[in-house]
């Protein structure tokens, strides 16, 4: 055995070439990372610290831009209004899809076909939802007009046009377009339950109603915990929705965080502002996905 | 999960069960229902309380006022040529997200090396960042590009932030794929890209399907970036139909924003409906794994 | 210098190390088996044969050829897998052709090649279906045959029978057995399975911990365990290990047992090796074919040697029965003829081949006779 054979066959440059592809490959997807997530993060983290206004300037002003946010009234709107959403958006649609999922998972003849209609919103634009529900909701063409015309000439349905209930039309479209889906993970969820321990339970002489309270529904913690973070994080971000079926209004009415953050960079000309809003957007994102993706991603090791 | 093996002796119950769901699909169903039967009528017809009537005349005038000449923005182009704008923008970026996903995916999990775990997570936390923090960034970039305001430009935007997804999806695919298949590969004398090409690529058609259908539907439904980064002519489809149902000049067509309401959302539909195992698929994969 | 070359081997994933300093030479047709159990290391020295894991230290050669940072594909090898690693989306032709064609071997010896491998195989039926078509067997086979194609230096098996049942697996373990004697191939071959070890193999190297624990012929680990390890990982049902005290008996070395009844016995040894050590405590390791009943004993020993023992359990095994009694505490095992009338709460004698006895230390756990 010769020596000079252990040493050379890493030696060529091909081999070397060879042996960096799978990293090589990979580059440009880190470089685009590294650019277009994390650096681009960093210059609006930085900029939100600076006196930027129509464009970009780096003179830096410390906090003042997140002082000032916090001054201003829109914001407090758009925050306030954020928690309402929120809060209702991912509990109805939690509720509605949980009861949609147990409803299907009664061995329902055709349930193919109802999930499919269930979930179908799921595939549409929110523009194409915003606009749907716009005109359904407008009292002088909508639902209003409509009940009026068979002849119960008082009712009124004008949430959409009055300035403390317009928010609420914003959750009703949302849940409409996203609770087939959250039927649909803890429907997923369901299925996924040993069907002997539900036996086992039958055979134990639970009934339905307790079987899914006792049994069922503390299982679907994963199924909860995944709803929460996706529906979250959908609400913190939405903007399109409230763009195509309010416009943020009437008057400022139904400002969301989303909508303040994109008026006051593109349209007011305020971007170390607007910087300083999405900031406090991500800040908050991040809080509800980090965890979870650091659990999910733990857990496969 | 059998809760309900005694059906047949509880019919009520049955009924009452069965109603609900009726009724719920009458939920779901209503916006459609709404949408489809007033482009089909006169504007008369809506604006008089008719909204949820048959229509009395049925024309299909305002799907072609849609299509061809109704007022968006400043010109009276109708939508067609943001119909194509979305097409043009759509195929490109998918097709790009898709084979840089299935690449890194197979990277990440059969060629994994120290650090992979953590690189993944910063990937994907990259999906989950509320696109407003690279607006103002993006922009610059696209400007010093020479892409501001171009269907290129777009086509460049979704394409980056649609690998992330694409990138979980092959490797979520990937990592239960053998790895003995790979090894077995390796000793038969297949390099890195022979591996992949005549091994893993073969076997992957349902998630290549899945993640092409997820970056369709996304890119496709997009608003904020086409609102932010296109300009009158190269704007998508979505931005079109907001301008032409927000336009506040002349006379609100309504039966004309619902045509366009529906062309817009009748590609995603039509995929949800060709594909619809699939799109589901790739909705779980994107929030509950495994 | 051997065949296949393993030289001060090891491996380590950052600090922890999976394989110690390893040395196996290996001949020009001989079957080696790797056996122990899951974590023992036995996979990753296989790997490391493939070249599909780095060494961390030392040297693997081939025909004296270091193989240390040469590519899986220029190691003249062949691998059958687990799970037999066939490619879904291939037919069997395409997935025994494979290696050929990455080799560049041209088509019409590749055809020529893959029509000898499937004759010999019997699976020339089965060429142009995909391996989702196919049965275990099958599949099995067809794994041998992309091996066998290549025609390469040193066969590596990865557990290649434990996705069977257990009557196939039987079957297929004659198979491979008649192919090496047929072929005169040198093998390598990980497996959990002793009885796979026991009946394939030239040589046997036991692991456990990422050592190899002891290297040898199937005789010398079965007769011979080098430690308690191998004594009870090799044979089925495991060979017995109860504490005794070596005495003197009519002056020579005998081990002083406990029975459950709280008597002692002193059986006398067969050699005189422990001569030396009166009153030292030791482990005494004997395999349950020889403890038997006081017919069936082995009639060309001559240190049988009988214990009237209480019987606690018998289990009849149809051409056995086996018996238990406790000794020392524990569960001592002796295969009974069928016919012999015992049951439980018996007091039987229990017949001891001494020659089949050997003697551990009970801290190092070493054989120390």
């Amino acid at each position: 055995m010769s020596l000079s054979e252990t040493a050379n066959p890493r030696g060529s440059v091909v081999d070397r070439l060879r042996d960096a592809l799978p990293k090589l490959v990979l580059s440009p997807t880190i470089a685009i990372v590294a650019i277009f997530v994390y650096g681009f993060i960093a210059f609006t983290l930085y900029l939100s610290f600076t006196d930027s206004r129509i464009l970009p300037s780096f003179g830096w002003v410390g906090w003042h831009n997140y002082e000032n946010l916090f001054r201003i009234r829109a914001w407090d709107t758009a925050v306030s209004n954020l928690v309402v959403f929120g809060v209702l958006y991912i509990t109805i649609c939690c509720v509605l899809g949980l009861l949609l999922a147990i409803l299907l998972d009664q061995k329902i003849r055709a349930e193919g076909f109802i999930r499919t209609i269930y979930l179908y919103p799921m595939a549409l634009s929110f523009i194409v939802t915003g606009i749907a529900w716009k005109w359904f909701l407008d009292p002088g063409i909508g639902i209003e007009a409509v009940v009026r015309g068979w002849g119960w000439e008082t009712f009124t349905f004008n949430w959409i046009k009055d300035r403390n209930f317009a928010i609420y039309t914003i959750v009703i479209a949302a849940v409409w377009q996203t609770s087939g889906f959250v039927m649909a993970m803890f429907l997923a969820g369901l299925r996924g339950i040993d069907s002997e321990m539900m036996k086992a339970a039958q055979i134990d002489g639970a009934s339905t109603f307790a079987l899914y309270r006792r049994i069922v529904i503390p299982q679907l913690r994963p199924a909860f915990m995944s709803a929460f973070v996706v529906l979250a994080h959908m609400a913190i971000k939405s903007y399109d929705l409230v763009i195509a079926l309010t416009g943020g209004g009437p008057g400022t009415a139904t400002e969301v965080p989303a909508t303040f953050m994109y008026s006051y960079t593109f349209t007011r000309n305020q971007m170390g502002i607007g910087a300083a809003s999405a900031v406090i957007m991500l800040m908050t994102i991040a809080a509800i996905i980090v965890p979870y993706l650091w659990s999910e991603l733990r857990e496969k090791k | 999960m059998s809760t309900m093996s005694r059906s047949s002796s509880l019919r009520p119950a049955r009924v009452i069960l069965y109603l609900l769901l009726a009724l719920f699909c009458i939920y779901y169903l209503l916006p459609l229902y709404v949408m489809v039967v007033n482009s089909l009528k006169p504007l008369s017809e809506i604006t008089s309380g008719g909204m949820m009537s048959l229509p009395k005349q049925w024309t299909i005038a305002p799907w072609e006022s849609a299509w061809s000449t109704a007022q968006v923005g400043v010109e009276a182009t109708g939508l067609k040529p943001y119909f194509l704008n979305s097409i043009i923008m759509v195929v490109p970026a998918v097709a790009l997200s898709t084979l840089v996903g299935a690449l890194n995916g197979y990277v990440l999990t059969k060629w994994t090396f120290r650090g992979a775990t953590i690189l993944f997570g910063l990937l994907l936390f990259g999906c989950f960042i509320p696109f407003q923090m690279v607006l103002i960034p993006m922009a610059r970039m696209l400007g010093l590009m020479g892409l501001a305001g171009t269907v290129p430009g777009l086509i460049f935007v979704h394409f980056v932030y649609g690998i992330g997804f694409s990138t979980l999806y092959f490797r979520n695919y990937y990592a239960a794929f053998p790895t003995e298949l790979v090894r077995a590969a390796q000793i038969d004398g297949a390099g890195f890209f022979r591996i992949f090409w005549r091994i893993l690529l073969p076997s992957s058609g349902p998630i290549a399907v899945v993640c092409v259908i997820w970056q369709f539907t996304n890119i496709w439904n997009d608003f904020l970036f086409g609102a932010s980064f296109s300009d009158f002519d190269s704007q998508p489809m979505t931005v079109a139909l907001n301008n032409l149902v927000q336009s506040s000049t002349g006379v609100k067509e309504y039966n004309v924003h619902f045509a366009g309401a529906i062309m817009a959302a009748l590609p995603t539909l039509l995929v949800y409906i060709v594909a619809g195992r699939y799109f589901v698929r790739g909705l779980m994969a994107g929030s509950v794994k495994g | 210098m051997g065949f296949l070359d393993i030289k001060q081997a090891t491996k380590s994933y950052g600090s922890l190390r999976v394989l110690h300093e390893t040395d196996i030479s290996i001949e020009e047709g001989e079957f080696l088996v790797l056996v122990g159990p899951s974590g023992c290391g036995k996979s990753t020295l296989l790997n490391m044969i493939a070249g599909l894991e780095d060494i961390t230290s030392g040297e693997i050669a081939i025909k004296g050829k270091s193989m240390n940072g040469v590519k899986p594909a220029d190691r003249n090898i062949a691998m059958v897998f687990q799970s037999y690693a066939l490619y879904p989306n291939m037919t069997v032709s395409g997935n025994i052709s494979f290696g050929m064609e990455m080799h560049g071997i041209a088509k019409p010896e590749r055809e020529k090649r893959i029509g000898q491998v499937a004759d010999l195989l019997q699976i020339s039926h089965l060429l142009d279906r995909k391996p989702g078509q196919l049965s275990g067997g099958q599949r099995q086979r067809v794994a041998m045959g992309r091996a066998l194609v290549r025609e390469p230096d040193v066969f590596l098996f990865d557990e290649p029978l434990s996705n069977l049942d257990a009557k196939l697996r039987v079957d297929m373990r004659t198979e491979i057995k008649k192919l090496h004697q047929k072929l005169g191939t040198t093998i390598v071959y990980v497996t959990h399975d002793q009885i796979e070890a026991l009946t394939l193999s030239t040589r046997i190297a036991v692991m456990f911990g990422g050592y190899v624990q002891q290297l040898g012929t199937p005789k010398e680990i079965y007769d011979n365990p080098a430690n308690m390890f191998v004594a009870g990982f090799m044979g089925s049902p495991s060979m017995n290990l109860f504490p005794a005290k070596v005495v003197s008996a009519d002056s020579k070395p005998a081990a002083e047992v406990t029975l459950a009844d709280g008597k002692k016995a002193a059986i006398p040894f067969a050699s005189d090796a422990l001569s030396s050590s009166i009153g030292r405590d030791i482990i005494l390791g004997i395999r349950p074919e020889a403890i038997t009943d006081r017919d069936g004993a082995d009639r060309n020993s001559r240190a049988v040697h009988l214990v009237e023992a209480p019987v606690e359990v018998t289990e009849p095994a149809g051409s056995d029965t086996f018996v238990v009694s406790q000794i020392g505490g524990k569960d001592v095992t002796g295969r009974f003829r069928a016919d012999v009338a015992v049951k439980a709460g018996d007091v039987f004698p229990f017949a001891f081949n001494m020659e089949k006895a050997v003697a551990f230390d009970p801290k190092t756990e070493n054989r120390i006779a």
